[in-house]
């Protein structure tokens, strides 16, 4: 049914969002100078807004009301990518992961935005003029980053290397997959993840950075289906610790 | 979110004897007339130094201040809190950011003044030594200690320092913003479940010993207080900024239902506020490094600084792009 099929998608649009932006909420008052700070809390601040207008759709079709949805859940419910939800680390993985995770919602987004669905296609037309921004700002600093010092340069080899695999199950494809290429939806995973190839590659080629070969890598899979890893949970517990203590307030 | 006072610099006042007295005179006569002092003019030693002094100790305790509340965003109950309380702790960096380049028109870098943040020799805001044990200590700060900051730095606005007048114009606005967002989710806890209600008078109860701090102790009326008065870098003495700040906020406190764990708080015939004495020992004690969370601030502060250093190495970095010497 058409329907279940728009949900999971939206679920996981949604779901990587958010988790993301928790993630890069994480760098206020953390990051490498006080304009990376800002910048990552901007865009966890967007990525939160991202995902909320995805809950609402999904309200308005009939799902729980996003605030229940998004801190009640326990892991095996969310469809997030596992990438997205990897602690931050050092700023070369979490800047290496906004590099590979943005190019692809942009290009997500994009789809979206000629979506059949004209209310998908809305919120994505809407959407993308941010992620655009997203993009920009990690592709500046991979070129400057990845040309600059010895240091730099195996850093951020070095997350590229780490985060590849997981980056590649972005596009874990859905059992729905088909069925929502055929209505339009959007172009679906297989495509998505080569338009993405060609983008993070013309910016890696501008670097001292190197690509490793994507058929030798075993992409990480299971988060579309509600497999993670052990870091999940604990942010799940951290995010609703306070709306737990009384899920019927008002806070 | 600063609250000033105490913490100005206890100069040489022959310093000043040593200024030339018509460029002095003429310094104080610009000021007399309600002119800024831009980063080209000229100015008395004394004055540039205690307004990096100034400036730097109020860049410190943004980004500092943004420790206690910045652990609650991964905790904030609900999309609508979470998104405010990311957008607020991103303010207080953001003028971090804008007062740290006002204090570079001033001769200092901001990595020099991030150094002797690390290493203790220069302040931040003395409420920041404290923890924020629950929700409600964060909306207590964004509330109460963001409203202090703008009774401080409203007065500040008008100083003569054209650079930091105008950052401090910028900030003012944002933590209009604050005071409201702060204001809702106390009325929200004030108003909620008991267990709201019970979290939010626990945290007033925690945080107002610290909050009558908040613009440091009694001034000394000495002549180094005069002249920085005339001089315009100290605006409003540290007790008409807490009478100020009682008159506006008690009553608002008091609406609520809340309690102010203060038996001898009442404004009495004259309009004025009388409280017990902050203990002043304990201010000192915690200022000078030996309060719950001094140690925590700073090795945070610490560790992101260190764990950044290759990010900065590297954008620093020239260009590895010569050009052969013709000869």
């Amino acid at each position: 049914m058409l329907e279940n099929a728009i949900k999971d998608l939206l679920y996981k649009i949604a779901d990587d969002q958010l988790i993301l932006g928790h993630r890069n909420s994480e760098w206020t008052g953390f990051g490498p100078m006080l304009e990376e700070d800002i910048a990552f809390s901007s865009m966890a601040q967007d990525k939160l807004g991202h995902s909320l207008a995805f809950y609402t759709l999904l309200h308005q079709m009939g799902e729980g009301d996003p605030d229940t949805v998004a801190f009640m859940r326990n892991a095996d419910q969310f469809h997030n990518s596992q990438l997205v939800e990897l602690p931050i680390g050092e700023y070369d993985f979490s800047l290496i992961r906004h590099f590979l995770y943005d190019n692809a919602e942009i290009l997500r987004f994009e789809s979206l935005s000629q979506s059949t669905n004209e209310e998908i296609a809305k919120i994505a037309t809407k959407l993308k003029g941010e992620v655009r921004y997203h993009v920009l700002h990690a592709n500046t600093l991979v070129k400057q980053l990845g040309s600059a010092t010895q240091e730099s340069i195996s850093r951020l080899q070095q997350s590229l290397e780490y985060a590849l695999p997981f980056a590649l199950g972005i596009f874990e494809p859905s059992k729905h997959e088909q069925e929502l290429i055929d209505a339009g939806i959007y172009s679906g995973e297989a495509a998505l993840q080569n338009q993405w190839l060609e983008r993070i590659s013309a910016v890696l080629e501008k670097t001292h950075l190197k690509l490793p070969e994507i058929a030798n890598l075993q992409p990480v899979y299971g988060g579309r289906y509600g497999q993670h890893t052990e870091h999940l949970q604990p942010l799940l517990d951290e995010m609703a610790e306070v709306f737990k203590i009384d899920p019927t307030a008002e806070w | 979110m600063y609250g000033g006072g105490n913490v100005f610099e206890a100069t040489k006042f022959d310093d000043l004897e040593q200024e030339d007295p018509v460029k002095l005179a003429e310094f104080e006569a610009r000021i007399a007339r309600g002119e800024k002092i831009e980063p080209s003019d000229w100015m008395p030693q004394l004055y540039r130094k205690q307004l990096i002094r100034m400036i730097e100790q109020h860049a410190h305790s943004e980004i500092i201040g943004a420790l206690p509340e910045g652990t609650w965003i991964t905790r904030a109950p609900g999309f609508r809190r979470k998104l405010a309380q990311m957008a607020k702790v991103q303010d207080e960096v953001g003028h971090a950011q804008l007062l740290y380049s006002a204090a570079e028109t001033l001769g200092k870098t901001r990595e020099q003044m991030l150094t002797d943040l690390i290493n203790g020799k220069s302040k931040y805001s003395n409420v920041f030594n404290y923890p924020a044990f629950t929700w409600a200590d964060s909306n207590i700060i964004s509330w109460l200690i963001d409203a202090g900051a703008i009774v401080n730095q409203m007065a500040n606005a008008k100083g003569s320092y054209g650079p930091y007048c105008r950052a401090l114009d910028r900030i003012c606005a944002e933590e209009a913003f604050h005071l409201k967002y702060g204001h809702d989710a106390v009325v929200h806890m004030a108003t909620g479940s008991p267990i709201q209600r019970k979290m939010i008078q626990e945290a007033l109860n925690r945080w107002w010993p610290p909050i009558m701090t908040f613009f440091g102790p009694s001034d000394k009326m000495s002549m180094h207080t005069e002249t920085l008065m005339r001089w315009k870098v100290k605006m409003a003495s540290n007790d008409a900024c807490r009478q100020q700040f009682l008159d506006m906020y008690v009553p608002k406190i008091w609406e609520l239902g809340l309690t102010v764990p203060d038996p001898k708080l009442r404004k009495n015939e004259e309009g004025v506020w009388e409280y017990t004495e902050p203990d002043w020992d304990e201010f000192k004690r915690v200022i000078n490094g030996d309060g719950p969370c001094n140690a925590e601030r700073l090795a945070v502060r610490r560790t992101a600084e260190e764990r950044g250093a290759w990010v900065r190495r590297a954008l620093l970095a020239p260009k590895a792009t010569y050009v052969r010497p013709l000869a």
